[in-house]
Parts: structure tokens; C-alpha cells; sequence
């Protein structure tokens, strides 16, 4: 048994666990809710398992490090992350209601990470990369970002309930799908995710300050994580202010989290032309 | 004064945050899409005279070096003291408010809170609320007042100054990164295996800069993985100081040195045509170095030896094996590989000897005498968030009063500032064991 497999079980898993929830959210029948959520406990520690075989194996090859040095093994740890997170929030807050919207998300990280073209070898670390606040750059931003994956999903619900039931949603409804209900979990969702991404901007900073002299350079990625930032500062002002009121703070959890995916994944494949002079 | 006024409200403005977030986030995002400091035709080039004009006017092409993108940021920083000043006061009365002088208000009119009452005395109440609290590691305080004795209670009232913490953090990256800018250099330097420099060549400028101590470099080596890609970078240099070799070290990537607050970073490196031969003489130790150019002789005259290289084998501009020649009745010639050993007997004797491409290493050298101040602001922004967000201010209030000889009637009430529901619950656990009897 090798990682590999491993990996390409959760990915399947992971798609298992969405149908459930979808079907469970569609048709309500609380046996199809229980089996999805161990359906994904398992799933979860299928991947688990698989995250720390790829480790041992990069210990066998002689090249150990942490499995997260590349594209593919830190779309898998988003991935987990995800469903992870997802795992906490419906034991917290008791609810079902959101695993058809988040969990297709962990899938589709594992869809990607196992399809798309790209490099899925253990590789050793090239210098600059051996570092352990690199390591915790990696962590602390996918944990953010993860948070703001699921915040999106939150997002997508709040916009369908709100625009679906425009004023007629009684305003005492206190069910997790309410919308002050779902208001205050999105809200938390982002919170989280702020301060990872905070911390995820400081270790990286601190990494490329140990590495370079540089701890911040304006290059396109680290500018692309600070407008991300951006975005949810403005996010946590606006519901501060009550600016803009009913869905302007999940528009801006969609928006932020389509910034999230272009500093995560557009950068490297369209702004890379442009950038490979100017960093150092 | 009116005028005043206004520009404070203006500056203070929770709006202009936004507008200048807002502002900032697009300029960032243009800079990100138009490639930066591009010689002014290629600009034209690419977009045409008429925009090209408009990103060279706008100093689009160095955005985050702009006076307009430095100037938001400014901006941004007089909003957030302006706007910190603005609320902190009343901040600030909230957190030294005395809940127990002014508390009786929560009593009056309609009361809302808790309603107990037990058999105790009003005296056994009071001793047993006031234990309960401070179970809950509260520090409560009391006095008489006309309805009863009334208890007051609270955590946490410095947690209002998180969001404050939050934003002088910036104020402190700010500051750290100005000071750098103003009081600090980058630059970097090539250094030549062997050979000392004394001066660095500016970023951006390209200007000399001297160093009041000169870096040697002595060694420069790298390791591969199995799969030739780079493992290591290391250079060995020395600092000299006034003449005396003060300190010897190795850097890597990742691994700097600093000296007299100037920071020097393994960055690159650039093979050179010259080889560097190391000779040692097995039987009297006697161990030299020589840098030396392709086929050019060289000669060691205390052991009367002469030698040289005739040949080599690169990958790409890396040697990776040599042919080293040495002069003699019968004059040998042999293959060795970079950084192998060689035994070599001659007329004067036998002789290990190695040979390897002479490196220059690549430093990155940079004073930023503001960085500290960036990383206590790293510090106070997360310290300051967490303080924010999972933190709050809890108080409470108990009445406890007599209301016939026998019953005693304790009012709970509390206030947080955050994360009321749980605190409601918080608040309802304690009204729950105050009315139970103590066994
Ligand atoms: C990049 C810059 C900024 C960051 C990262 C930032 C961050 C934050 C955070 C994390 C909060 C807490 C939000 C919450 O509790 O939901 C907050 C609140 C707030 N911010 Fe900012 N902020 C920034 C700039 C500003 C500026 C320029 C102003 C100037 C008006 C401002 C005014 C406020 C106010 C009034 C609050 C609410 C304070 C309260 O809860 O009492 N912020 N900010």
C-alpha cells in the first residue's frame, strides 16, 4: 500500500461523502445524514493516513520532509483541512445543513490534485525551500484558506435562502439555516480564517526575510495574499459598520474567496510570464 | 474650528477606511497585472503610446514605489491614529467604569436577569455569591445600597483595547518599514572564492557602497541531491575588521550572518574559468592552495614543485573533472574528479593533490534597522486579533436583598461586550448553583 492509493481512495471517498450530503439535504432522511458524517470521518482519515505515508516516504527516499513542498501536496492538505474544519462545524453548531455545499469542495481539491497536470513526485526541498517557517507559512495560510472555502459555501447558502425567501423568512427562525443564524457562523467562519491568513502572511514575511533580507518585496504572490487580506478587513469593517446590509458580507465572502483562488492557483498560471524576472 | 472639526470627523470616518482599503487593494491589483519597471518602450510596445503615456504619468510601472500608492497607505495610517484617538476614550471610560457605583441602574424600572430566592439570610447569600465568583476566578466587590447588598463582578474589561492593538500594529509595521527604508540598504556582491571585498553594489541605484569591514570569501561549495537538483549552497566567509580576521562562518540559504547589523544572505553563484588546486606534502604535511586559469602554470618553489591543469570535463559552465599535470623527469598527467584525491608521486617527493572550479558566491547584503519593529507589529496583530475576537468583557451584577424573614431574593444580571450567548449561558449556570441549597 503506498500513499498514492491512499490519496486516490479519499478522492473517491470524498465524492461519496458530497452525494450523501446532497442527498441528504434534498430528501432529509436522517440515516442518509448520519452515514454521510462517518462516510466522512472515515474518509478523513483515509487522507490522514495517506498525508503521514507520504511523509514516511519521503523519509525512505532519503529526501524526508513534511508533505508540503508542492502544488499537489498542499491542494491535498487544503483539502483535508476542508473537510477537517467542516467535521468541527457540524459538531459544534449540530447541523447537517451545510456538508452538500462544503464537501464537494474538499472533492473537487482532491479531484484536482489528482488530475490536473501537475507534478505529484516527492521531490526533495532546493534550499531556499528547507526552512520551518516556510513550513508554517504553508500551514497557517491553507488553514485560512480553507476557512474562507468554507465561509464561501456558507456564503452560497445565505444568498439562496435570502434571495429564495426574500421577506418571508420569519426573522425568530432560529434553525442553523436562518439567516442570523447563518449571519454569525459566516461571520466566525471568516474570523478564523483572518487570523490564519494573518499569521500565514507574517511566517511567510519572516521565511523570505530569513532567506532574502526581504520581508516584503511586492512580489505578485505575497501582493496577491495582501489583497485577500484586504478583502476580508474590508469584509469585517463592513459588517462592523452595517454599510451595506442583508448580503453584502456574503457577496464579499465570495468575492474574497475567488481572491483566495487567484492568489492561490491564477498567479502561478497567469501571471507567472510575467513575473519570471523581477523576484529574486 | 468648524473646519477643524470636519477634517477630524473626515479622518476619523470608518468609510474612509473602506474607501482607502478599497483604494489600495486596486492599485496593489494593477501592480500585479502591469508588469513592473519595464524600460519606457516596451510599455509603448505592448499598449500602445496613448496608454503608455497615461502608466509612465502615473508612475505605474514602479506602482509600489509611486507617491500615489505611498501616499494612500499614508493616508491610511492618519485615518487609523485619527480614527483610534477618536474612539478610545469613550473605550477607555467603558473599561474604568465602576460597575458597582453606578450598578443600581440595572435594578431599577423593569428588571430583566435572574430571579432567585432561597432560605438563606441575606448575610449567608452574600458570603456564598461572593465564593461562587470567585470560584469562577472573578474578583467581586460589594456594598449596602437601599434594596440590598449589591455584587459586582468583571473579567476582561483591558480585552476592549484588542481592536486598538489591532490597529497601532499597523502603525508599528509602518514605522518598522519606514525606518528601514530610511535607515538601511540593500545591495548585493559577488564575492570570489579567495578574494576579500570591502564594498557592496546598491539595489535600484547600482551605487558602490563601502563597508567599514571587508568580507573574505573562503570557500564556496555546493551539494546535490541524487537527482542532481541543489541541496545546499554554502559559502565560508570571514569578516576582517581593521586587520584582524574577527570571525569565521558558514552561510546558507536560509542561515545569514550578520555583522555590525549588516545582514549577508546566501543568494547565488557564478562559476569562474579559474580552478583552485589544493597540494599536500604526505610525508611533511605541508598543505598549500592555488587559484590558477586554464593550462597556465603554477609552481610551489619551498617543495619545487610545478603543475598545472591541461584538461577538464564541465556540465554546462560546472567542472566536474580535470586533468592535473605535474612537471618532472617524467612529467604526469591525470584525470581526477572535482574534489577528489589525487596521490602523486614526483621527483620531489609524493603528494596528494586536489583540484576544484574556483566559485564566486552571490550575497545579498542588507541593513534594515526597522525589522524588529516589523516583527513586534507581526506580534501585537495577532496578539491584538486573538485578544479581539475570543476574548470579551463580562460583568455582573447581583442584587442580593431580604424579602421576609426567611427568603432571601438574589437578581443576576450580566452584560458582555461579545459572544453573548455564551456568556448567557454562563450567566445562567451561575444562577442555577447560587439557587441551589448547598449541601
Ligand atoms: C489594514 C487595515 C486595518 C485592519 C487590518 C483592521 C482590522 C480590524 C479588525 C480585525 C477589527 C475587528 C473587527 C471585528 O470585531 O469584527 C477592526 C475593527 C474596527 N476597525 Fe479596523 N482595521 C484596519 C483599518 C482600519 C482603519 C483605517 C480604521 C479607521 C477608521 C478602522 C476602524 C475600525 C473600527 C472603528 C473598528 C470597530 C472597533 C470596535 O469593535 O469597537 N480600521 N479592524
Amino acid at each position: 500500500m503506498d500513499s498514492s492509493l491512499l490519496l486516490g481512495i479519499t478522492t473517491f471517498a470524498y465524492l461519496l461523502c458530497s452525494l450523501l450530503y446532497v442527498g441528504f439535504s434534498v430528501f432529509k432522511p436522517a440515516t442518509v445524514g448520519r452515514i454521510a458524517t462517518i462516510a466522512t470521518i472515515v474518509a478523513v482519515l483515509i487522507q490522514t493516513a495517506g498525508i503521514i505515508l507520504r511523509w514516511i516516504e519521503s523519509y525512505q527516499e532519503g529526501i524526508g520532509h513534511a508533505p508540503l513542498s508542492n502544488m499537489y501536496e498542499s491542494v491535498v492538505f487544503f483539502s483535508w483541512t476542508i473537510a477537517v474544519l467542516y467535521l468541527v462545524i457540524e459538531w459544534r453548531f449540530a447541523t447537517r445543513a451545510f456538508g452538500a455545499f462544503v464537501m464537494p469542495l474538499a472533492f473537487l481539491a482532491m479531484a484536482y490534485a489528482s488530475l490536473a497536470p501537475i507534478n505529484k513526485q516527492i521531490s526533495p526541498l532546493v534550499p531556499a525551500l528547507q526552512s520551518n517557517w516556510l513550513l508554517a507559512h504553508v500551514i497557517t495560510c491553507f488553514i485560512g484558506y480553507a476557512a474562507f472555502a468554507i465561509a464561501a459555501a456558507l456564503a452560497v447558502v445565505y444568498l439562496f435562502k435570502y434571495y429564495g425567501t426574500r421577506g418571508t423568512a420569519s426573522s425568530s427562525d432560529q434553525t442553523p439555516t436562518s439567516l442570523p443564524v447563518l449571519d454569525d457562523l459566516l461571520y466566525k467562519t471568516i474570523v478564523f480564517g483572518f487570523i490564519w491568513l494573518s499569521i500565514g502572511i507574517i511566517t511567510g514575511s519572516i521565511w523570505a526575510n530569513s532567506a532574502w533580507g526581504t520581508y516584503w518585496s511586492w512580489d505578485p504572490k505575497e501582493t496577491w495574499s495582501l489583497i485577500t487580506w484586504f478583502v476580508y478587513a474590508f469584509t469585517l469593517h463592513i459588517r462592523y459598520t452595517n454599510l451595506l446590509k442583508g448580503p453584502a458580507v456574503s457577496w464579499l465572502a465570495v468575492v474574497g474567496f475567488l481572491a483566495v483562488l487567484f492568489t492561490y492557483y491564477g498567479v502561478n498560471f497567469w501571471l507567472s510570464g510575467l513575473h519570471s524576472y523581477g523576484s529574486s | 474650528m468648524n473646519t477643524g472639526r470636519s477634517v477630524w470627523h473626515f479622518f476619523a470616518s470608518v468609510k474612509l477606511a473602506l474607501f482607502l482599503i478599497g483604494c489600495i487593494g486596486i492599485g496593489a491589483i494593477i501592480g500585479t497585472l502591469i508588469p513592473q519597471q519595464q524600460p519606457a518602450g516596451w510599455y509603448a510596445g505592448v499598449y500602445g503610446d496613448q496608454w503608455a503615456r497615461l502608466i509612465l504619468v502615473l508612475d505605474i510601472d514602479t506602482m509600489y514605489q509611486a507617491w500615489w500608492f505611498n501616499s494612500l497607505l499614508g493616508l491610511l495610517a492618519i485615518n487609523l491614529i485619527v480614527c483610534s484617538i477618536d474612539r478610545f476614550p469613550a473605550t477607555w471610560k467603558i473599561m474604568r467604569r465602576d460597575g458597582l457605583a453606578d450598578g443600581m441602574k440595572r435594578f431599577s424600572g423593569q428588571t430583566t436577569g435572574h430571579h432567585i430566592s432561597t432560605e438563606l439570610s441575606a448575610g449567608e447569600s452574600v458570603a456564598r455569591t461572593l465564593s461562587l465568583l470567585r470560584t469562577e476566578r472573578y474578583r467581586p466587590r460589594s456594598r449596602e445600597t437601599e434594596q440590598g447588598v449589591l455584587i459586582f463582578a468583571q473579567k476582561g474589561p483591558w480585552t476592549r483595547c484588542g481592536v486598538y492593538i489591532v490597529h497601532s500594529s499597523i502603525l508599528v509595521i509602518f514605522l518598522g518599514a519606514l525606518i528601514g527604508t530610511i535607515g538601511g540598504f540593500k545591495g548585493s556582491i559577488l564575492i570570489g572564492e579567495g578574494t576579500a571585498i570591502e564594498r557592496i553594489v546598491l539595489r535600484y541605484t547600482g551605487e558602490l557602497k563601502p563597508l567599514d569591514f571587508a568580507v573574505r570569501c573562503n570557500s564556496f561549495t555546493i551539494d546535490f541531491y541524487d537527482n542532481g537538483m541543489p541541496k545546499e549552497y554554502t559559502s565560508n566567509l570571514t569578516i576582517i575588521d581593521d586587520g584582524d580576521e574577527v570571525l569565521t562562518t558558514d552561510i546558507e540559504v536560509n542561515k545569514p550572518l550578520t555583522y555590525k547589523g549588516i545582514t549577508f544572505y546566501q543568494a547565488s553563484y557564478e562559476p569562474s574559468q579559474d580552478f583552485i588546486i589544493s597540494v599536500t606534502n604526505t610525508e611533511t604535511g605541508a598543505s598549500r592552495e592555488f587559484v590558477t586559469g586554464f593550462q597556465q602554470e603554477v609552481g610551489w618553489p619551498e617543495e619545487d614543485l610545478s603543475f598545472g591543469i591541461i584538461n577538464a570535463r564541465a556540465m554546462g559552465p560546472t567542472v566536474v573533472s580535470a586533468k592535473l599535470w605535474f612537471a618532472g623527469a617524467t612529467p604526469t598527467g591525470q584525470w581526477v574528479d572535482s574534489g577528489a584525491v589525487l596521490d602523486v608521486e614526483t621527483d620531489s617527493g609524493s603528494y596528494q593533490a586536489s583540484v576544484r572550479q574556483r566559485f564566486s558566491t552571490g550575497l545579498q547584503v542588507v541593513k534594515d534597522p526597522g525589522v524588529w519593529l516589523v516583527y513586534g507589529g507581526f506580534f501585537l496583530l495577532v496578539a491584538g486579533l486573538c485578544i479581539s475576537f475570543f476574548m470579551n468583557h463580562r460583568r455582573l451584577w447581583i442584587l442580593v436583598s431580604s424579602k421576609t424573614e426567611h427568603t432571601t431574593e438574589l437578581i443576576v444580571t450580566g452584560s458582555a461586550n461579545k459572544h453573548r450567548p455564551a456568556f448567557e449561558t454562563q450567566v445562567e449556570r451561575l444562577a442555577h448553583n447560587l439557587s441551589n441549597e448547598p449541601t
